[in-house]
């Protein structure tokens, strides 16, 4: 089994895993980072949305070899306690139904504000529309980024 | 009808008794389900009673922390939060005092929970109030005993007691000594007016854990040693395993185990992805005796049972054959609806670790329980044996009522020996789904002299029929000759509940009908249904639970806050009512043409559910059930071809995303009723209003779903676009 190595919320680790293994599994089964989640494995879904190098990527079907060198962030790593504006929007609007999708939409959303600060509403639209939830709160999904990238330019 | 009454009377003794804490403190055990079913026996017997009979704790330690052990399933109805909220309430603390945590999940202790049909709340409400009442009171009466003074003297706010002379003990100061006093028999429920915690905007229990991503649900469980079990199972239904090969599976490294049971192979691995990878290198052969069965095969089947003799009659009021035969007119429409996979975000996965002890169970189930019974039996083990443990659930949907994954994870464990724990693909998920059944409705309607006459409705659908009170649900009641027809065809594609089971497809029928019916007679839509529940007030007819003057109230506030009848330029507006899971709700959905397609662009929901206890949760639910109806009736497309899906994952099943979203607008009628179901009412009404504001936009009447595919059989003009 080849060895390598990832830089995950600005940590360096080992893992022993076959080449063609998914990030998502090196995340959850190797590194005990269970906040990403799986959902369709096609990466048409989005629970598994982590940073790559700070870009919004499908965690499901980037190989361990592919991310060879990129920093990795999920969402254990974007903030120390919780307090990144995407999170705090989040528990202010009270978004999550069953709350399995999203970290996935947390980590789409800090991406979409890390790029675009001020973002429109049909801009939110474009921006979330790979991220499915099935309990369907994409309308308090919507209202928290919005809120977000007000507490964000504050 | 039930009502907000504080003066039912329940033996307290039946369902609650108190113990001192090791640590300090008071512990306070009920049963929940004994306790609130309504008219239920009292099955206790006194002598025999015992913490095994408890489903739900309330804990107060002697520093006057509470802890509430909430009880049901959470699969995102909030129920975790809304459910320690009235307890809370009842026990008169402060809601940032309180600690809420899931029930401790020992089947030793806790038994009946269930999350299904929008009843948790609904159940719940009486047993929870009398729970934190009774807690209260014997606080309150240790206080009293220890001040020399009649309990009826105290007050008590916010976990303090005060005395007439205004001396003050906390809870925590004397909950020892309430821990040895009888349990009372009559306790005082508050006034709807003194809530401080129910009606206000309580935020989900477990949102720092789920915005952080800490371990919450099934997929998250994680236990030293255990084997990630991924299951190939037949691809068709109605096909057996005839033989398979293993040496593909086993070379990879990872692979420990390759294991059959029954039709069903398990790879087991160190770690998922080797799992799946593993399931893959199986090799299999099928057979299968009969013919696999296809969605066209149904499509006949089912109209062959509309269009035949052999049904069951679920309800039949006066001769409808007669109205049609005097009838000035008759119309008939026939509905029809695809199977619908649940598709819950987190696929279906159990934890089992089957020893000669015991036999450990951790996973989302909503019927923990009958789960458990079905594995004790399966694999011939005593009941007492099974320890089961519920997480936080990524949807439920009806889904993870059957606990098929639960059952494959303990008959796996149980031949390999070791701890495993079941997970499905999404293409598992899918193709081994236990679907919304296709069904057909047929409605036939007699008028005469401008009036409505006659109503048949019936109903021909895959393995199992509506049941319960849903035949008379309206216009059941408001017509003197009515009758509900069913029929149904066994089929080997494996059916169950999914959210609002029947309700979610029969409404659109009805509502669009009623449409329909209104533009035939010349009268206003919304009138019909007004003047047609103005025909069922003051029934006697015990089966009819709507209240027609709930209904006008939903009705008439939608049209209010819609500005039904006069929309903004350019806004098509379309309407439907619907009454289930004892909550009314109204609602308009507003299109809009967009490059020659009608786009839904608002929908304003009102609800009767009676007391909401948490609005925040409670228009997160309406929001939800709005657009998850609005999404399955537009998309939802689940075809079979020989015995297999068509569609295995989301690049051919198509789900409501985010531009295809409408505003909600929720609007919740003010009243002291006691609470009803929330976490499926709202979702029936919306493909209806969708369907009927469809017809107003583009004229066209749309029969089945999805209408996605109705609308591109449409042929719509498109609009030529310039520039």
């Amino acid at each position: 089994m080849p060895s390598y190595s990832i830089t995950v919320n600005g940590t360096s680790h080992n893992v022993d895993v076959s080449a063609d293994t998914p990030l998502l599994w090196v995340l959850r089964d190797h590194l005990n980072l269970l906040g990403t989640k799986y959902g369709c494995g096609i990466a048409l879904c989005g629970t598994c949305t982590v940073h790559m190098n700070g870009n919004p990527v499908r965690s499901c079907m980037m190989t361990i070899e592919s991310v060879q060198g990129s920093q990795i962030t999920t969402i254990e790593g974007l903030s120390e306690d919780g307090s990144h504006p995407v999170q705090e929007a989040w528990k202010e609007v009270d978004v999550p139904q069953c709350g399995y999708c999203q970290s996935g939409q947390i980590m789409t959303a800090a991406a979409l504000l890390e790029r675009n600060p001020a973002p429109s509403s049909e801009e939110i639209r474009e921006a979330m529309n790979g991220n499915l939830c099935r309990c369907a709160s994409y309308q308090r999904i919507h209202q928290a980024v919005e809120l977000a990238a007000k507490k964000a330019g504050s | 009808m039930a009502t907000n009454d504080n003066t039912q009377g329940f033996s307290r003794r039946e369902f609650m008794k108190t113990t001192s804490l090791a640590g300090g403190g008071l512990l306070i055990g009920f049963n929940l389900f004994q306790a609130c079913k309504p008219g239920a026996e009292p099955s206790v017997d006194l002598a025999s009673l015992n913490y095994n009979e408890f489903n739900a704790f309330i804990e107060i330690a002697d520093n006057g922390a509470v802890t509430i052990y909430s009880p049901n399933p959470e699969i995102g109805q909030g129920v975790k939060t809304s459910m320690p909220m009235i307890i809370a309430e009842e026990l008169d603390v402060a809601w940032k005092d309180v600690y809420v945590r899931q029930a401790p999940l020992d089947t030793e202790h806790y038994t009946r929970q269930v999350a299904g049909g929008s009843q948790s709340i609904r159940h719940g409400w009486d047993a929870l109030r009398q729970t934190g009442a009774t807690a209260r009171q014997m606080l309150v009466n240790a206080a009293a005993a220890r001040w020399g003074v009649d309990p009826s003297e105290c007050t008590t706010s916010e976990g303090v007691i005060t005395n007439a002379n205004g001396d003050k003990l906390s809870y925590g100061d004397v909950v020892n000594d309430a821990a040895a006093l009888e349990v009372p028999e009559d306790v005082k429920l508050k006034s709807v007016r003194d809530y401080t915690i129910i009606g206000k905007e309580i935020g989900n229990v477990d949102i720092d854990k789920i915005i952080t991503g800490k371990p919450l649900f099934g997929m998250d469980y994680k236990k030293e040693g255990m084997l990630i079990a991924c299951v190939l199972r037949p691809p068709a239904f109605g096909q057996k395993l005839a033989s398979f090969g293993e040496s593909g599976a086993r070379a990879i490294p990872g692979v420990v185990d390759v294991i059959r049971f029954g039709d069903k192979v398990a790879v087991l691995a160190t770690d998922t992805w080797t799992a799946m990878k593993g399931k893959k290198a199986l090799t299999a052969e099928w057979t299968s005796e009969k013919s696999l069965e296809s969605t066209s095969d149904h499509d006949k089947i089912l109209m062959g049972l509309l269009d035949g003799n052999s049904f069951e009659t679920l309800r039949e009021d006066g001769d409808v054959d007669k109205a049609f035969a005097q009838a000035d007119q008759v119309v008939e429409r026939t509905y029809e609806s695809p199977f619908l996979p649940h598709n819950c975000m987190e696929p279906m996965n159990f934890y089992a670790d089957v020893t000669p002890d015991r036999i450990h169970l951790v996973g989302p189930i909503q019927t923990p329980e009958g789960t458990a019974k079905r594995i004790a039996e399966v694999l011939e083990r005593d009941f007492g044996d099974i320890h089961l443990e519920m997480t936080r659930q990524g949807g439920g949907f009806g889904r993870r009522l059957y606990g098929d994954f639960a059952l494959e994870a303990a008959q796996i464990s149980n031949l390999a020996k070791k701890p495993v724990q079941v997970i499905f693909s999404r293409e598992d998920d899918m193709a081994d789904g236990i679907y919304r059944p296709a069904i057909k409705y047929r409605i036939k309607a007699a008028i005469k002299d401008g009036q409505l006459t006659g109503y048949h409705l019936k109903e021909a659908a895959i393995n199992s029929n509506m049941y319960g009170l849903i035949p008379n649900f309206f216009p059941a009641g408001a017509l003197e000759n009515y009758k509900v027809d069913v029929a149904k065809y066994d089929s080997d594609i494996t059916t169950g509940a999914w959210r609002a089971p029947y309700t979610n497809f029969l409404a659109f029928a009805e509502q669009s009908f009623f449409d329909e019916l209104a533009d035939l007679m010349e009268v206003d839509r919304v009138q019909l249904r007004l003047d047609l529940l103005e025909r069922v007030k003051g029934t006697t007819d015990e089966r009819i639970q709507y209240s027609p003057e709930r209904m006008q109230k939903v009705i008439r506030t939608a049209v209010e806050k819609s500005g039904w009848g006069n929309p903004k330029e350019g806004v098509h507006q379309g309407f439907a009512a619907y009454y289930c899971h004892n909550s009314h709700v109204a609602e308009v959905a507003d299109v809009v043409m967009e490059n020659g397609q009608p786009v839904v662009k608002r929908v304003v929901c009102v609800v009767d559910c009676g007391i909401v206890v948490n609005p925040l949760g409670a228009r997160n639910q309406v929001e939800g059930g709005v657009i998850d109806g609005i999404g399955h009736s537009m998309y939802g497309d689940f075809a079979f071809r020989q015995g297999a899906p068509e569609a295995l994952n989301f690049d051919k099943y198509r789900l409501i995303r985010m531009k295809e979203v409408p505003e909600v607008e929720s609007y919740f009628i003010s009243n002291e009723e006691s609470p009803t179901g929330l976490g499926e009412p709202t979702l029936p009404p919306a493909g209806a209003a969708l369907a009927n504001a469809i017809h107003a936009a583009t004229g066209k009447r749309l029969y089945n779903q999805p209408f996605s595919k109705s609308l591109a059989e449409l042929e719509l003009p498109k609009k030529e676009i310039i520039g």
